[in-house]
C-alpha cells in the first residue's frame, strides 16, 4: 500500500514539474525581453525614423507598416471568415461538400506559413501585378488567417441557442432575416474576439511577408498600399541576424521585440476583455 | 413574395460560395506549387532532387539540387522538439485535467495562451541571445546555433498545441471510467496512467501530430537559431538548414523564373505534402476515435 502511495506522490510531482517548466519558460521569455527591452522604449524610439544604417533612431516605419498590413489582413480575413462560418453553421447540411470544406479548413491551418509566402509571391506579387507591397503582404497574411477566423466565428455562432432562430422563423421571418436579427447580434462580439486573436497572430508573422513586401531599411513612411514597408517582426529578424553590426544594435533589437510583444499582447488583452464582458452580459 | 424568395436564394448562394472559397484556396495553393515547380524538372532530374544530399544551386561548375540534407535536418530538429515537448506537454495536460485546483487552472490557461501568442521571430531571437550561448557553454562549442537549439525552440512553439489538445482529450474521457477504477481501489495515479491516458490516447496522438506539423513548417525560429549550414548534419550539435529556412534564405536572392527559383517551389511542394499527410492522418485517427466513442 505504501509503495502504491509513494508512486502516486512521485508521479504527481513529475506532473507538477512539467507544468512548472512550462511556466518557467514563459517567465524566462518575458523577463528577458522586458528587462532588456523596456529600457529602450522612449517616445523618440517609437516616433522617429531609423538613422545611420539603422544603428540609431527609432522604429516608427516598422510600427506603421505592421499596423497597415494588419488592417489589410483584417479586410480580407474578417468578412470572408465570418461568411464561411455563417454558411457552415447556419446553412450547410452534413453533406460531402460540407465535409470537404471542413477538411480544407483544418488543412489550411496546418499549411506552413512560408508556403503561404510562396503562394503570395506567385499570386499577388506576380500574377496580379501588385508587386512587393503592403497589399500583397496583407492579402497573403489574410489567407493565412482565414482558417482561424472561421473556426473562431463558428464557435461564436454555435453558442447562440437554436430557440433564437426558431423564434424568428416561427414569426414568419426568412432564414436570412432570422440570422440577421436573432443570431448575428448575439454572435458578433464572440466572432470579433476570436478574430482579433487571429489578427494578433498574423501581426507577429514574418515568413509570409519575407518576399511579398517587407523591406530591409526604408527611412520614411509608406506612401501608398503599393509601396514596400518595414514591419516589426521582419525588423527584429534583420536586426538580430542580418545587420552588419549585430552586437551594436542589440538594444534596438530588444526594443523592437518588446514593442512587438506589447502590440500582440494588447490585441490579446483587448480580445480577452471583450470575451469577459460578453460572458458577464450573458450571465445577467 | 417571389422577390423575397429570390433574395433568400441569392444570399444562400453567396454564403455557399464563400464556404467553397476555402476549398478553392487549398486547391489553389497546391496547384500553384505544382505548376511553379514543374519547370524545375526540365533541368533537374527528379531523382537528383529527391535523393541527392548536395544542394548547391549557385555553383560555377555544376549546380546541384538535392533536398536530402534539408529533409534530414527538418526531421532531426522536429524529432528533437517532440522528444522535449510531448512528455512535457502530456505531463502538463495531465496535471491540468486531473490534479490542478480550479484556481491553478484559471492561472494556467492564460499562460498557455500567452505562450501560443508569442511571435515565432521573438522565440528565434531568444534562441540567438539566450539558448545559443547556454548551449555553447554546456557543450563547449564556438557557438550554440545548431540542431539542439532549433529543437528547444520548436518544442516551445509546439507545446501550447500539445498541451491544450491533450487536455481536451483527457477531459473528454467519461467520468464513469475513472470512478470505476477508483472504486476498485486504484490510486488516482494508477487511474490516470492505466485508465485515462489509454482512453484518451488517440486524442493525445492527434495533439502530438499537430504539434509535429507545426514544428515541420515553422520557419523563423529555425532560420535564426540553427546556423543554417547547407550540409548533411552528422549529429545534434551540427548546424543544420531545414527546408523552410532554405526557402527563406534563397527566395529573396534568386531571380524570378530560373531553375533555382522553381526548385525552391519544389521544396515548398514537398513541405506542403508532408504537412498535408500529417494533418490528414490526424484527421483520420480523430474520426475513427469519434465513431468508436459513439
Amino acid at each position: 500500500m505504501t509503495g502504491k502511495r509513494l508512486r502516486e506522490i512521485l508521479g504527481f510531482s513529475l506532473l507538477k514539474i512539467s507544468i512548472g517548466i512550462v511556466g518557467l519558460i514563459l517567465i524566462i521569455i518575458l523577463y528577458d525581453i522586458v528587462s532588456k527591452g523596456a529600457g529602450k522604449i522612449s517616445w523618440e524610439f517609437l516616433s522617429s525614423m531609423p538613422k545611420k544604417g539603422m544603428t540609431e533612431g527609432g522604429i516608427l516605419p516598422a510600427i506603421v507598416g505592421t499596423v497597415l498590413v494588419t488592417i489589410i489582413t483584417a479586410i480580407l480575413a474578417v468578412p470572408l471568415g465570418m461568411g464561411c462560418a455563417i454558411y457552415l453553421n447556419e446553412y450547410a447540411r452534413d453533406s460531402k461538400i460540407t465535409r470537404l470544406i471542413r477538411m480544407s479548413i483544418r488543412n489550411l491551418s496546418g499549411v506552413p506559413s512560408i508556403v503561404y509566402g510562396l503562394f503570395g509571391v506567385v499570386l499577388f506579387v506576380q500574377s496580379m501585378h501588385l508587386g512587393t507591397s503592403i497589399l500583397s503582404a496583407g492579402l497573403t497574411l489574410g489567407l493565412m488567417t482565414l482558417p482561424w477566423t472561421i473556426t473562431a466565428s463558428e464557435e461564436a455562432l454555435k453558442s447562440v441557442p437554436d430557440s433564437y432562430r426558431e423564434g424568428a422563423l416561427a414569426l414568419g421571418a426568412t432564414k436570412w432575416q432570422a440570422i440577421k436579427t436573432n443570431v448575428l447580434p448575439y454572435a458578433i462580439p464572440g466572432m470579433l474576439t476570436g478574430t482579433i486573436l487571429g489578427l494578433a497572430r498574423a501581426a507577429g508573422e514574418t515568413a509570409p511577408i519575407l518576399f511579398t513586401g517587407a523591406a530591409f531599411y526604408l527611412p520614411f513612411l509608406p506612401r501608398s498600399l503599393f509601396s514596400q514597408f518595414m514591419a516589426l517582426p521582419y525588423h527584429l529578424y534583420i536586426m538580430s541576424t542580418q545587420h552588419h553590426a549585430i552586437t551594436k544594435v542589440r538594444p534596438i533589437a530588444y526594443g523592437t521585440a518588446f514593442v512587438l510583444i506589447a502590440l500582440v499582447f494588447t490585441m490579446n488583452l483587448f480580445a480577452i476583455i471583450l470575451r469577459y464582458r460578453l460572458r458577464k452580459r450573458k450571465m445577467e | 413574395m417571389m422577390l423575397k424568395k429570390y433574395k433568400e436564394k441569392i444570399i444562400h448562394g453567396v454564403f455557399f460560395f464563400n464556404g467553397l472559397l476555402v476549398v478553392i484556396v487549398l486547391l489553389g495553393i497546391f496547384a500553384l506549387l505544382v505548376f511553379t515547380s514543374i519547370p524545375a524538372f526540365k533541368e533537374i532530374s527528379l531523382r537528383q532532387f529527391l535523393f541527392s544530399a548536395s544542394w548547391n544551386p549557385t555553383s560555377y561548375v555544376k549546380s546541384s539540387y538535392g533536398i536530402v540534407s534539408m529533409l534530414v535536418s527538418t526531421l532531426m530538429v522536429t524529432l528533437g522538439a517532440l522528444l522535449i515537448s510531448i512528455p512535457l506537454g502530456i505531463g502538463t495536460a495531465a496535471y491540468l485535467s486531473d490534479v490542478a485546483s480550479p484556481r491553478v487552472r484559471e492561472i494556467a490557461k492564460p499562460i498557455i495562451e500567452i505562450l501560443a501568442g508569442i511571435p515565432s521571430v521573438v522565440i528565434g531571437f531568444l534562441g540567438i541571445v539566450l539558448v545559443g550561448p547556454l548551449i555553447a557553454k554546456i557543450f563547449g562549442l564556438h557557438n550554440g546555433l545548431n540542431a539542439v537549439n532549433g529543437s528547444v525552440l520548436l518544442a516551445v512553439m509546439a507545446l501550447p498545441t500539445i498541451v491544450s489538445l491533450s487536455e481536451d482529450a483527457l477531459k473528454s474521457v467519461p467520468k464513469s471510467y475513472s470512478q470505476a477504477s477508483l472504486a476498485l481501489g486504484a490510486t488516482h495515479w494508477q487511474t490516470l496512467i492505466r485508465v485515462k491516458i489509454p482512453a484518451a490516447i488517440s486524442g493525445i496522438i492527434v495533439a502530438s501530430m499537430l504539434g509535429m506539423g507545426r514544428a515541420i513548417g515553422e520557419t523563423m525560429t529555425v532560420l535564426m537559431a540553427t546556423g543554417c549550414a547547407p550540409a548533411m548534419p552528422r549529429n545534434f550539435l551540427d548546424s543544420v538548414r531545414t527546408m523552410t529556412s532554405t526557402i527563406a534564405i534563397e527566395l529573396g536572392e534568386v531571380p524570378y523564373n530560373t531553375a533555382h527559383y522553381y526548385a525552391l517551389f519544389g521544396i515548398g511542394l514537398v513541405l506542403f505534402i508532408i504537412t498535408f499527410i500529417v494533418n490528414m492522418s490526424s484527421d483520420i485517427i480523430l474520426h475513427k476515435y469519434e465513431r468508436k466513442a459513439k
